[in-house]
């Protein structure tokens, strides 16, 4: 492989960010492809704290830190701030959690979408309330096990499909990507900011915290969420235009669920049932890439 | 310029004038007129953005995001909508930024009303807004030009409150000041502090023990510094516009034996009521309270310590206890040395919009008149029993 990844470094050596949290892996590769001239509007998240405690910081561009809903319209209210002063080039990214872009945020986030603000927002997902100790959230998978799912009466609904909403709100661009595919994301990012608009990316972000795995796994279980067609990586244009970026190896979910604590209690007719309803998911996605729908 | 303009397009000729950056809002009776002349004002001009978002709490936020990029920013709104920014009024001005907002006081449901009274914006009395009530729309107009320049100055924002339908849509003359006046009154916004990708900083990071308790001291000391800054703004203003509001106005307090406390529209309807009692030989006198944020308590005891009854009129109510203005009167009365402690009567009316009219006022002071004290701290005017 002949990628190369950027060598500039907008983030400092220091964060807080727990062992093995793929959240810090994200922001660096965004950042190294947005640049020194990017604002970050931040809602509450795990990144609140990642970023420092008041007075540090643990990044080199500005921050502002937002109320929990406030992602996206901060970010547009910023973004609209630069224009009339002439600054259009600086990239504004609003930077939240699962909980911030799929539950409280959403409302301000689709507003943001509809009116096709020259935003790049980034959900980076670690599939539940992680930074107030392990709540699901409405991105936390089938099975899963939270402080609020005891594995008595784990998480009941589906992983609501995120990129697919935005998607339907027909913005320019909106993508999905991993930290163990560093390449697909800064290329994709790449693509993103030459894009005038609201560009939608969703991280998978695996969190050894939450997810009870060693620290040392985060990456492979980050590789084998795409490899099991857990979370595939694909691009959407336009709202319409759907490209899969890298074809999984179909490895059995089962491989992906064993290694984490959170799916511990699943029964094999669990396992089975999530893997028959990702085949299905997957299905669909093909069906949408290859233009038999939509 | 004189023109005949309801209180809603005063606003907005107001923030025009302002040279106003960016504006983000959201529609709720009786603040629609606000946006909706801005928003004819604003077409095809590119030094200003209007965010037309999805809910009041994106408005303010917006107006945070871009007000943190050092431009001036404003809003408006009116009642669930105030509720609903209820935390981002708090983060604006935990935040330091001289957002200018507009609120048209109406009732909070349930049950749903689209009329006047003040329960909305002194809901939000202890978020760290300035709060300014206006009794004419050459006030409002006025007041916006110099809320910007006094937030600006002290880094705290701006909440402007007129009465629902009573203000917002009752036309009146308004002189309207020429733009090369106002932008010498209030040159264009130069931030101290502001989000600049030349020079990075983390705002509004998570703060440990050691740090925030000094911030709300000095959230604290701006707002006593704007009473000074605030007066100091009035005078520069008067200089310029020929006229003054300051922190409260006396009308014909200084013989007075009984004195009415108003606020807003109340105040006009207030003036006409004394001026009959006067005619009669009867000292009655008015102390208008515009800003109740910071509150003038050095004001009120001064102009009260002088008189023999007061009675305070509230087009609100903290249930439980009594009536905002009430409260608030009565605290500055205590703990410090005044020549003498008028007893306070507190009397609720006009809420949910019932019309607080001169007959009203006159029941109001003849009850007065006739008590030595008032037997409790809510005395009901209008209520069908």
């Amino acid at each position: 492989m002949n990628f190369k990844v950027p060598k500039e470094e907008y983030m400092f050596p220091g964060h807080t960010a727990c062992p093995g949290c793929t959240a810090p892996q994200a922001m660096r590769y965004v950042l190294k492809v947005l640049g020194q001239k990017t604002i970050i509007a931040m809602p509450a998240c795990c990144w609140s704290t990642i970023a420092g405690i008041f007075p540090y910081s643990s990044l080199k561009v500005p921050l502002f830190h937002t109320a929990f809903p406030a992602g996206a319209s901060v970010a547009s209210g910023i973004k609209a701030g630069m224009e009339v002063q002439g600054q259009s080039d600086v990239n504004v990214l609003a930077w939240a959690g699962d909980g911030g872009t799929f539950d409280i945020g959403f409302q301000a986030l689709s507003s943001a979408a509809e009116r096709n603000e020259d935003i790049i927002y980034v959900c980076y997902d670690n599939e539940a309330y992680m930074n107030t100790g392990i709540q699901r959230s409405s991105s936390t998978p089938w099975g899963a096990w939270t402080a609020v799912t005891p594995k008595e009466s784990p998480e009941s609904h589906p992983k609501k499909d995120i990129v697919y909403i935005m998607a339907a709100h027909r913005i320019p661009y909106a993508a999905t990507a991993s930290v163990a595919f560093p390449d697909d994301l800064i290329a994709k990012m790449k693509k993103a900011k030459k894009i005038k608009g609201t560009r939608f990316f969703h991280i998978l972000v695996p969190c050894s915290t939450g997810w009870k795995f060693s620290p040392e796994l985060s990456i492979k279980m980050a590789r084998l969420a795409v490899e099991t067609k857990i979370f595939p990586l694909y691009e959407v244009e336009k709202g319409v235009k759907y490209t899969i970026n890298k074809i999984p190896k179909g490895i059995s979910v089962k491989e992906y669920l064993k290694l984490q604590g959170r799916f511990k209690h699943l029964k094999e007719k669990d396992i089975k049932f999530i893997q028959k309803r990702v085949d299905k998911e997957w299905e669909r996605l093909m069906d949408r890439a290859n233009n038999r729908i939509d | 310029m004189k023109k005949v303009i309801i209180g809603n397009h005063a606003v907005s000729y107001g923030v025009m004038l302002s040279r106003t950056q960016v504006i983000a809002a959201y529609p709720i009776t009786p603040q629609t007129e606000v946006v909706e002349k801005l928003s004819e004002l604003c077409s095809n001009n590119k030094r200003v953005k209007l965010l037309k978002v999805e809910s009041e709490h994106s408005s303010m936020s917006a107006c945070i995001g871009a007000s943190m990029t050092g431009v001036r920013t404003f809003t408006a709104t009116s009642s669930q909508g105030l509720a609903f920014m209820h935390e981002v009024l708090h983060w604006a001005a935990g935040a330091r930024l001289p957002i200018v907002m507009v609120n048209v006081n109406r009732a909070m449901a349930a049950p749903w009303t689209l009329w006047a009274d003040q329960n909305d914006s002194l809901s939000q009395r202890d978020t760290g807004w300035l709060q300014f009530y206006c009794e004419t729309n050459q006030e409002i107009l006025d007041t916006i030009i110099q809320a910007f320049k006094i937030s600006e100055e002290i880094l705290l924002p701006s909440m402007i409150c007129l009465d629902g339908f009573f203000l917002s849509h009752t036309s009146e003359p308004v002189d309207i000041p020429l733009k090369k006046d106002v932008d010498a009154f209030l040159p264009r916004y130069k931030p101290k502090y502001r989000i600049d990708v030349n020079d990075p900083h983390a705002f509004g990071g998570v703060t440990g023990v050691n740090y925030y308790f000094e911030m709300r001291n000095q959230m604290q000391e701006a707002m006593d510094k704007a009473k000074n800054v605030i007066l100091k703004t009035g005078k520069k203003f008067k200089k310029s516009f020929g006229r003054e509001y300051g922190l409260v106005e006396e009308y014909h307090c200084d013989d007075a034996e009984i004195i009415l406390i108003t606020s807003g529209m109340i105040a006009g309807t207030s003036r006409v009521v004394v001026d009959g009692y006067r005619r009669k030989g009867k000292r009655v006198g008015m102390l208008k309270v515009r800003t109740f944020r910071p509150f003038p308590a050095e004001e009120v005891r001064r102009v009260l310590g002088k008189t023999k009854k007061v009675a305070v009129i509230d087009r609100n109510i903290s249930f439980g206890h009594s009536g905002i203005f009430f409260q608030e009167v009565k605290a500055a009365m205590y703990n410090e040395d005044v020549l003498n402690r008028p007893p306070i009567f507190g009397y609720i009316t006009g809420l949910g919009g019932r019309d607080v009219t001169p007959d009203i006022i006159q029941e109001i002071l003849d009850y007065t008149t006739l008590n030595t004290k008032p037997k409790d701290d809510i005395i009901w005017i209008g209520l069908k029993r």
